[in-house]
This record gives C-alpha cells, structure tokens and sequence, in this order.
C-alpha cells in the first residue's frame, strides 16, 4: 500500500493521533463530565479558569476516533475565552474547525459542546456567591 | 511497518491459480450460458464443473443442488423467504437462533411483516444454541428452521448435527448459514441432515460477487428474484461466470487444504489470545476459548475502559486490519446484536475487537500484534476517564471486580441521564 487511506480528513486524524491537551488539571476550577445518550461514551473536560477567563482546559475521553478529536479540538477552541463567550460555544464549531465530521459523527461533537458546558455549570456552581476579583480559594474537583 | 491482515471475516485475497483460471472468462470465453451457441455451451461446462467443485466441499448428493447466486447475503435470502414462501399453506413459524447473522434476522423481520411468525432461541453465554430449545420452539405450524454454522461475530461453533437429527425427525426443513465457516470448517449436509446451505467463496480465498445456495430435493423453494429461467428457474439472472468458475476452483482448493490450514490457524489463534491475555490486563475473550467449539480463524475479544473504534484506528495506522462491534463502529450506533445476545456488559460491548485469522498470518505477525495492541491500548487508557476512574476507585472493573466503585453502566447511565444500550 502506497497511499494511507483514513476514515476521517487529515485534521481528525492528527487530532485523534496526536490529542492536545489530554489529561486532567489538577486544581480544576469546573470539571464536566457527560455520556452520549446514542453510543454510550463518555467525555470529561476540566477548565482553569482566572478572571472570568479560560486559562487552560484539558480533557479526557473514552469514545471514538471522532469523539477524541472533537475534545482535542474543542479544549483548543476554548482556551483564551471569557467564560460568557464560552456558554455559547456550540459543537458546529468544533465541525468547521475539525473540516467536517461524518454525519453519523456528529453527536460525538455534541459531546465535546455538553462537556464544556458541564464545566462550566460546575464552575459557576462552585463559584462563591459573592465574586471576587482575584481568588485564593482552592476549589476541589467534582468527584465523578 | 509490517502489515498484517487480521480480518478474513471481512473476505480474503484470491488466490493467485483462482485468478489465473478465472481470467479466460473475461474476454476469451466470455459467453452467456444461457446462450445456444458454442460461446455459451463452453461455459456451461465451466459451472457445472464449479457446481461439482462447490458440492464437495459440502458433500452434496448431487451438483444439481448448488445454486449460484450473486453472494452469501442472497443466499440466505433466497433460503429463508425462499422456504417460508413454498411452505405458506404449510404453516407460517420459523424458528432461529437469535444470533444469526443480520441477513437472516433481517430477511425474518421482512417475513414478519407480512405475517410470518418466528420464535428466536436464546444462546448461552457462550454463544451456544442449545439443540433442546430449538425443539422446544418448534411448533405445527413450524416450516424453517435457521441455524448458523459458526457465529460470524464470535465464532462459536453450533451444534449442527445434533439439530439436524431434530429437523429431520420432524420433517422440518433446516437451514444453516455457513458463510462464515465453510471453507474452514468440514461439513457434510448429508450427515449433518441440512437441507439448505449458504456460502460464499470470498472468504476462503475465491473471488466476491459469487455466492452458493445448496438444496436438497426435498426442500421446496421459491425463487424471489424474477426473469430467465437461470438455475432451474429459482434464481433469474446471468451467472457471473469468472467468479463461479474461480469460487469452484477455490472450494476445491480449500476441501483440500483445510487440515493445514485450521492446524495452521488454530496454532496461531492459540497464540495470539495467550499473548494478548498475558500483557494486557482487563482483557476478555467473547465466545468459547480456542479449541472444538470455536471456529479456529476467530478471536473477539473486549478491551476494558476503552472504546472499539479507537482502537480498531490505532491498529489500522500500525499497519494491524481487525474489525470491531462497538456502537461507535456500527452505522446504527448499536452494539453488535451478538454481544447483546451473550449479555456482554455494554462497557466490554464497546471495547470490543475483533480479530480474524487466514492462511497467510505467521507467528511473526501474531507477536507484532501482541507488541503494537498492548502499546495501543496503553495509550488509549491513558486517555480514557473510564481507566482514570477504575484507578481511583470510582468505578469498578467487570473483568476482574475489585470490589468497590460503581459499575461502569451505573456511572455511564448516571452522566448521560440514559441507561446505556
Ligand atoms: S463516541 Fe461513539 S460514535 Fe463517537
């Protein structure tokens, strides 16, 4: 064989082969973490966030090819946005930026967008009521 | 990077003499054998040396009771509404393993719309239909009985013989999908009391696009696709002539050779699910272990807390073809209906890996597998929640339970609000 064919475009691929930001974050200030009601898998996305911003984002996934190419993706995405901004990422950007997913391979975008989502709701759960411009509380990661 | 072939489920490369003899037919001796002139007759001589090639394998009575059709899908199409259409004033009830291939259990699900009834028999957990059940679900009313050879998903074995003796007993024609075992395994329809039969040459080194109903005189049959009047008027349209003549000659060749080659993959198998097991903990074997009631081409196995398609990608990219049953793999989003038959856990359901052996595999190739899975799987785990999870204590393995955390069905189901399926 000459030529290597791939099931997914040249993007899916690297991001499958190569994830960025694999893993977890230590101190977490929003850990999600959500199943695919069509497959079954599961994605989790911890966030670091300082200042209303998103200073880094890791995830982890047990899911397809696409699955993991999509949190790849998506914890690219979201790095460097404000957390309002982040509330409205929607899986069609993973899409577009991934060049395109397979129709049936698109839920597994949706999950990227659900576990984002779910790191966000559980920052802001954990998020004192009362906000302060810089703070010094450790927050503990949502035990799964 | 070495390149190893792992999928012969799938089909099998021809063999060189079968293309060589299937050549002629294209251009030189390129007759329709419908036809009355020496073009035609010419090859009518080739496929009635093909249908004789093809009852061997099987040990037919006769070679007029090979069918050609255009693959193992219509064969057993051909069987199952085939039969259940001759027989309509008989009764209407079938009876099948409900771990049949989908070309059965969707050719029944047709028969069912238009009133048939069937009664699918559970396996074991193992695989195995239980010959005492199929009895048990016959009725009066009962006109086919489906059973497969060796499961095409996890290569259990059935016991056909002994469900032949029920058949015959009874009267009741009996029908064995052998798309995923001839060639592989020796049957005789004779001694086996099967009535029909369905193979397709491609996967023991013939060409696609051929496929074989056998069936005896007893049996009656309808034709369902409709035209000329090509073999005996049950299946209209012209033969594909190079891939019956190759199909024969590879069904001879296979006759021939199978003890070598079952010794041959039995050893590897062997030694692919030891070294497998021995470096890669929370691993599990579907189906029978390797041995008289599996089909010695076939491992299937679930890698926990990790996901099938993955893997199956990691393997491609290591130059490693296998094929998988998770639901991330399937167009329908459904786990294999075989792992749901068995009553896999849908955690192992989607880390499930399919591995099928051929003639051509070597020792070498089985240890490169060995090295390349091991390594694979390691890095998926590295990026499963699933692994991180087990390691912590919050889930719990279903291989090897170490007796605390939650079950992975209980946490998939608790964050995505849906049981799993
Ligand atoms: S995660 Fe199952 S199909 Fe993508």
């Amino acid at each position: 064989m000459s030529d290597t064919y791939t099931l997914y475009n040249s993007t899916v691929m690297d991001h499958f082969m190569n994830p960025r930001n694999m893993g977890d974050l230590k101190d977490a200030d929003g850990i999600g973490e959500v199943g695919a009601a069509a497959c079954g898998d599961i994605m989790k996305i911890s966030l670091k966030i300082k200042d209303g911003k998103i200073e880094d984002a890791r995830f982890k996934t047990f899911g397809c090819g696409s699955a993991i190419a999509s949190s790849s993706m998506a914890t690219e995405l979201i790095k460097g946005r404000t957390v309002e901004e982040a509330m409205s990422f929607s899986n069609q950007e993973v899409v577009s930026a991934l060049g395109g997913l397979p129709p049936v391979k698109i839920h597994c975008s949706v999950l990227a967008e659900e576990a984002l989502k779910a790191a966000l709701e559980d920052y802001q759960k954990k998020r004192p009521s009362v906000p302060a411009p810089s703070r010094t509380t450790q927050l503990q990661p949502m035990a799964v | 990077m070495r390149h190893v072939f792992l999928d012969h489920q799938s089909t099998t490369p021809v063999l060189p003499e079968v293309f060589e003899a299937m050549r002629p037919y294209f251009i030189e001796i390129f007759g329709n054998p419908s036809s009355l002139h020496q073009h035609g007759l010419r090859v009518r001589d080739a496929i009635a040396n093909a249908r004789s090639q093809f009852a061997a394998l099987i040990n037919a009575e006769s070679a007029d009771d090979i069918l050609f059709v255009s693959g193992g899908t219509e064969a057993v199409n051909l069987a199952v509404k085939g039969v259940a259409y001759a027989n309509q004033r008989k009764g209407n009830h079938i009876v099948v393993s409900e771990t049949e291939h989908p070309s059965v259990l969707s050719s029944l699900e047709f028969l069912e719309k238009q009133g048939f009834v069937t009664s699918k028999v559970k396996v074991n957990p193992i695989g195995w239909t239980d010959p005492a059940e199929i009895r048990a679900a016959i009725t009066d009313k009962t006109t086919l009985i489906c059973v497969h050879y060796a499961n095409h998903d996890i290569g259990t074995i059935q016991s056909i013989a002994e469900i032949g003796t029920i058949a015959t007993e009874k009267g009741i024609p009996f029908f064995v999908d052998a798309v995923a075992s001839a060639g592989w395994l020796p049957i005789d329809v004779q001694t086996m009391g099967i009535s029909l039969l369905s193979l397709t040459p491609h996967r023991f080194y013939g060409p696609k696009g051929v496929g074989v109903l056998y069936r005896n005189r007893r049996a009656r049959l309808v034709g369902v696709q409709h035209g000329g009047v090509q073999e005996g008027g049950r299946r209209a349209g012209t033969e594909n002539v190079p891939s019956i003549v190759g199909g024969g000659l590879a069904a001879e060749i296979a006759l021939r050779e199978m003890p070598i080659r079952i010794a041959h993959t039995a050893k590897l198998q062997k030694r692919l699910w030891d070294g497998l097991k021995n470096s890669i903990p929370y691993i599990k074997l579907n189906g029978p272990e390797p041995g008289p009631q599996r089909i010695s081409t076939n491992l299937n196995i679930s890698t926990e807390f990790i996901e099938g398609e993955g893997q199956l990608l990691l393997c491609d990219m290591n130059g490693i073809a296998v094929a998988s049953g998770s639901s991330c793999v399937s167009k329908s989003l459904k786990i294999s209906h075989v792992l749901a038959a068995i009553g896999l856990d849908h955690a192992l359901a989607q880390g499930n890996i399919i591995m099928t052996l051929g003639k051509d595999n070597t020792e070498e190739d089985v240890d490169y597998v060995v090295e390349s899975f091991q390594k694979i799987v390691q890095k998926l785990r590295g990026m499963s929640p699933m692994w991180d999870e087990f390691e912590r204590g919050i889930i719990d393995s279903v291989i090897k339970p170490a007796g605390r955390g939650k079950s992975f069905s209980e946490h998939a189901a608790a964050v995505s609000g849906k049981a799993a399926h």
